[in-house]
């Protein structure tokens, strides 16, 4: 069990979303309602803890000049892995995430850890560290997306509970900005009461 | 005409930054004085309109006639990686002056989604303009497209900056103070932005 504050590292004083500040443009982006949140969170969470193991194998090996590059190229091909499987299992979500699948590949939270966690681990140790930040990644997404639904469309997970139309702000661009602001302000006082 | 309507979509309607959410971090990052925002908006600039106009050429005569689309994604952030240190080695070269002003907004662009994202969608997207039928862009298209798209980041990007100097000098409530405050700003931004939907 020791091992265990690796995973929950990643969901608090870790956390992507409200505390690095990384991995905006999916976070913002593919939001607009908790189904769609989760699924970006578990997609990343996919690449990063793959990622994660493959590099923390391969760090000694890589001179430290070219690290980068090699680090890319490596989330790179899960990427396509990932990509390849949506189309075949899930095209459905594939087509919803669209452009923000393959964009992964310069998500800062996945090159991030590369460099910040995995070279410098085993793989086990990796693979956790993956789980949790990914694990907080999905969190932080579907909790944006729970408060952008409620408020855009009156719903959470497609279950309508209030009628009519909702605020529409909040399912588009704007609401995006508004909802992780507060959202981040919430988290602020949170820690600060701690 | 398609040529200005191409630009009004993509500077205005469907700007990156606030409608597309591209390039998200680097906005956040260094839109604290309007002169980095400047430097970086200019970077911006020159590396999205090359980088796809180079993955446009290389998706059209080599992925798509030998059937390998599947490489897009690995191909591209290694053809941009490359561009990015290109572009570093020739400015110093030539123009030492305007490398010094870029500074290390150059090596970070690599990871600007906004840069991946825009050399995907000309090549993925069909793009539906002034009631034309939805087709591929052709490399003139794609190229405009490319540039007014990063014309549009450097818009808001500048925007943004001058808002938030003048931010940086209130008096803000101690749990907004810093990205949340920022982000409820860009918020409010987007809101005005959403007024030019429906323009084309």
């Amino acid at each position: 069990m020791s091992k265990w504050h690796f995973v929950t590292d990643g969901f608090v004083k870790n956390n992507p979303t409200f505390v690095l500040v990384l991995g905006m443009c999916p976070t913002l982006a593919t939001t607009t309602s908790a189904m769609n949140g989760l699924e970006m969170g578990l997609a990343t969470m996919f690449v990063l803890i793959l990622s994660n193991i493959v590099i923390s194998l391969i760090a000694p090996m890589v001179p430290d000049k070219v690290r980068i590059p090699v680090y890319i190229t490596v989330i790179a091909t899960f990427v396509t892995v990932l990509q390849l499987l949506m189309q075949a299992f899930t095209p459905a979500v594939y087509e919803t995430l669209g452009l923000f699948i393959p964009l992964i590949v310069v998500n800062c939270i996945v090159l991030g850890r590369a460099e910040g966690f995995a070279n410098k681990h085993n793989a086990g140790e990796s693979a956790l560290d993956g789980l949790g930040v990914g694990l907080g990644f999905t969190a932080s997404l579907t909790v944006i997306g729970i408060v952008r639904e409620i408020l855009g469309s009156g719903a959470v997970f497609g279950w309508k509970f209030i009628s009519g139309d909702g605020i529409l702000a909040f399912v588009m661009a704007p609401g995006a900005f508004l909802v992780l602001g507060f959202l981040m302000v919430l988290f602020n006082k949170y820690l600060a009461k701690k | 005409m398609e040529y200005f309507l191409i630009i009004v979509s993509a500077i205005f309607v469907n700007n990156i930054l606030l409608a597309q959410f591209l390039g998200i971090c680097p906005f956040l990052g260094v839109s604290n004085k309007l002169s980095t925002a400047t430097g970086m908006s200019g970077a911006v600039c020159f590396v999205i309109t090359l980088a796809t106009v180079v993955t446009y050429l290389l998706n059209q005569y080599l992925l798509v006639p030998f059937g390998l689309e599947f490489l897009q994604t690995i191909s591209f952030i290694l053809v941009i990686a490359a561009l990015v240190q290109m572009v570093e080695i020739v400015l110093k070269k030539i123009s030492p002056s305007l490398y010094q002003a870029l500074g290390i907004f150059l090596p970070l662009i690599t990871t600007n989604c906004a840069v991946l994202g825009v050399a995907i969608t000309v090549v993925t997207k069909d793009f539906a303009l002034g009631g034309a039928a939805p087709h591929m862009l052709n490399l003139g298209q794609a190229t405009v497209y490319a540039f007014a798209t990063s014309l549009g980041y450097g818009l808001a990007m500048c925007l943004f900056a001058g808002l938030r100097e003048h931010l940086a000098g209130n008096d803000v409530p101690k749990a907004f103070k810093g990205l949340p405050i920022a982000l409820i700003t860009v918020g409010i931004m987007a809101m005005a932005f959403l007024g030019f939907s429906g323009i084309v």
